[in-house]
């Protein structure tokens, strides 16, 4: 069954054109990722799928339920987590969990039951007395998304889940997102970056000013993507003449005196590229190994380099 | 969902959220009680007998005018806690748990109704700690035990309508900022009425004004309950203020709260 469908979604604010025609349909029980800059539209189609705001124009649906004519349906089946923590920082982590307990109307053994369940799922019981204030970010987005799971949601939106994160804190979200995945749920996710994306998703999308440029597998997505590349830099124009001619290097930076040459990163084809070095008589300066990441995948598939993105994982 | 029983057990939920956060940061509740207790301090002090020479009565002085300027300090009370309220407010509007009881299929008002009625609780609470304080300075009240009850009646009325005004400017301000400044009008209003002197000393127009706002009747109601005055119309008059801005404030956050959905 399809868990969440889009039909030609569009959204403007004022002159700006955020979304401008998404179509999307995603089966129930995978994990779905919608990959973009910062302003590509990302949250913009979490805010319309989550009730949060109103399309301009086209359908949207949860598992049947149109977003705009059944909001409260829609509600009813899904949990969202936004970039921004949607938790009460006055109140504690415990406070936090019975206030959604109480709002998705459990019974009291039922959310004593439930609350202690999350809190141990999420390796929050030693701090659930404790004012949210207090909790590193890690612990903030754990509270976060298991506040989203009090109700048992069979959609879930996570937008940015781990922006901002360290990579451990990072990984354990990974984890729990799989989890969730395994026990059936939907799962419908916005992030910058290409690992993430990569490391769980079923299905991805690229999003681009309000359009999307590319969408399948994360290994149909890797393959429009040029793979890796070391970049060389020379001290003279001399040397950097002769590594490029040597080398028959296919990109060549005449004025950096750089050279780039297609790599995959891997321990074997660096050896052969320095016994090549090396056999060849070639001085390089220094060399930088260059995977492929979001940007190469924009300038793949829309020719144009991702400016806006600012942060790195 | 729009059903009686989810509806109230929702917006009970709500208000228990905002209860144990005015308890977690009380600074708030403490510093807009603070605020009328001085002036009362100042004007019964400081302005008390010169004042209170002039209110024409038999005794006059100081003593005179500590019950008669008890009413406007009880509404600037409630005013002072309305400003607080919309500042309260604004605060939870930029918090990210908003949008996510946007996303719940709960009872949509009930984020306003634990605002207001929590924000009423707060308000009974202050004015019960400045009448202690205004009979410890010489407030001396002839009401009987229903005139005090209607007396607190009158002001929960008023605190509701005051309330639920500064929930919708909490709602419609943009920046915290604004939305501590939106409500500050009321807070004045109590001296252009009848709250500190009398309004038939005041020039045509500021008396024209003060006679017709809202605030001079309830406060001429509170002091006929309290100090045996003559109340005549000003019980109506209050009740129709009082239930008038509570309706269209109400209609207005809701309004507000459901429009302003990605901010």
């Amino acid at each position: 069954m399809t868990a969440i469908t889009l039909t030609g979604l569009r959204k403007s604010y004022g002159d700006k054109v955020v979304l401008d025609g998404i179509d999307l349909r995603i089966a129930e029980g995978t994990i779905f990722a919608l990959l973009g800059p910062n302003g590509a539209g990302k949250t913009t189609t979490v805010q319309i799928l989550s009730t949060l705001i109103n399309a301009d124009g086209g359908d949207a649906a949860i598992l049947g339920h149109d977003v705009t004519r059944e909001p409260d349906a829609v509600r009813d089946l899904i949990g969202v987590t936004g970039q921004f923590s949607a938790v009460d920082n006055l109140l504690t982590g415990q406070e936090n969990l019975n206030l959604m307990a109480d709002l998705h109307h459990l019974d009291k053994a039922a959310r004593r039951r439930r609350t202690a369940e999350l809190l141990q799922h999420f390796d929050l019981t030693q701090e659930a007395g404790k004012p949210v204030s207090t909790y590193s970010g890690g612990m903030r987005r754990r509270l976060d998304l298991a506040m989203t799971l009090v109700g048992r949601p069979r959609v879930i939106f996570l937008d940015e889940p781990t922006t901002g994160l360290d990579p451990r804190s990072r990984r354990g979200m990974w984890d729990v997102i799989r989890d969730l995945a395994a026990d059936g749920v939907t799962i419908f996710l916005t992030t910058q970056y290409l690992e993430e994306a990569d490391q769980l998703a079923d299905h991805v999308a690229v999003l681009d000013h309000g359009r999307l440029v590319a969408q399948g597998t994360p290994d149909e997505l890797k393959r429009l993507v040029p793979g890796g590349h070391v970049r060389l830099q020379f001290a003279d124009p001399d040397e950097f003449q002769f590594a490029s001619q040597v080398l028959d290097a296919p990109v060549r930076d005449g004025e950096a005196l750089t050279i780039q040459l297609p790599n995959d990163g891997s321990v074997r084809s660096l050896r052969a590229l320095l016994d090549q070095l090396d056999h060849a008589s070639v001085d390089a300066v220094s060399l930088s190994m260059h995977l492929p990441d979001l940007d190469d995948v924009f300038l793949a598939l829309t020719g144009h380099p991702n400016r806006e993105r600012t942060t790195t994982p | 969902m729009t059903t009686l029983p989810l509806a109230v057990r929702d917006s009970n939920t709500m208000l228990r959220r905002n209860l144990l956060r005015m308890r977690r940061y009380p600074s708030l509740t403490f510093m807009v009680i603070g605020m009328p207790v001085i002036f009362l301090l100042l004007f019964v002090y400081v302005f008390g007998g010169t004042l209170g020479n002039g209110l024409g009565g038999a005794s006059g002085g100081r003593a005179a005018y500590a019950n008669y300027v008890v009413p406007g300090i009880l509404l600037m009370a409630i005013a002072g806690t309305a400003q607080g309220t919309a500042i309260t407010v604004a605060m939870d509007m930029t918090e990210g748990i908003i949008a996510r009881f946007r996303t719940m299929a709960i009872f949509r008002p009930s984020v306003l109704t634990g605002h207001v009625v929590g924000a009423v609780i707060q308000t009974m609470l202050g004015l019960a700690v400045v009448v202690g304080i205004a009979l410890l300075v010489g407030f001396r009240p002839n009401a009987n035990l229903v005139e005090w009850v209607a007396a607190a009646g009158v002001l929960a009325m008023t605190a509701l309508a005051l309330t639920s005004l500064s929930v919708a400017l909490g709602l419609v301000a943009k920046t915290v900022e604004s939305a501590s400044n939106l409500p500050m009008p009321l807070v004045l209003l109590p001296f252009l009425g009848s709250g500190f002197v009398p309004t038939d000393s005041m020039p045509t127009a500021v008396r024209w004004f003060a006679e017709y706002q809202p605030f001079t009747p309830i406060m001429e109601t509170l002091r006929g309950l309290l100090l045996g005055t003559g109340i005549g119309a000003n019980a109506i008059g209050a009740a129709a203020w009082c239930a008038a801005i509570t309706v269209l404030s109400f209609w207005w956050a809701k309004s507000r709260y459901n429009r302003n959905t990605a901010r």
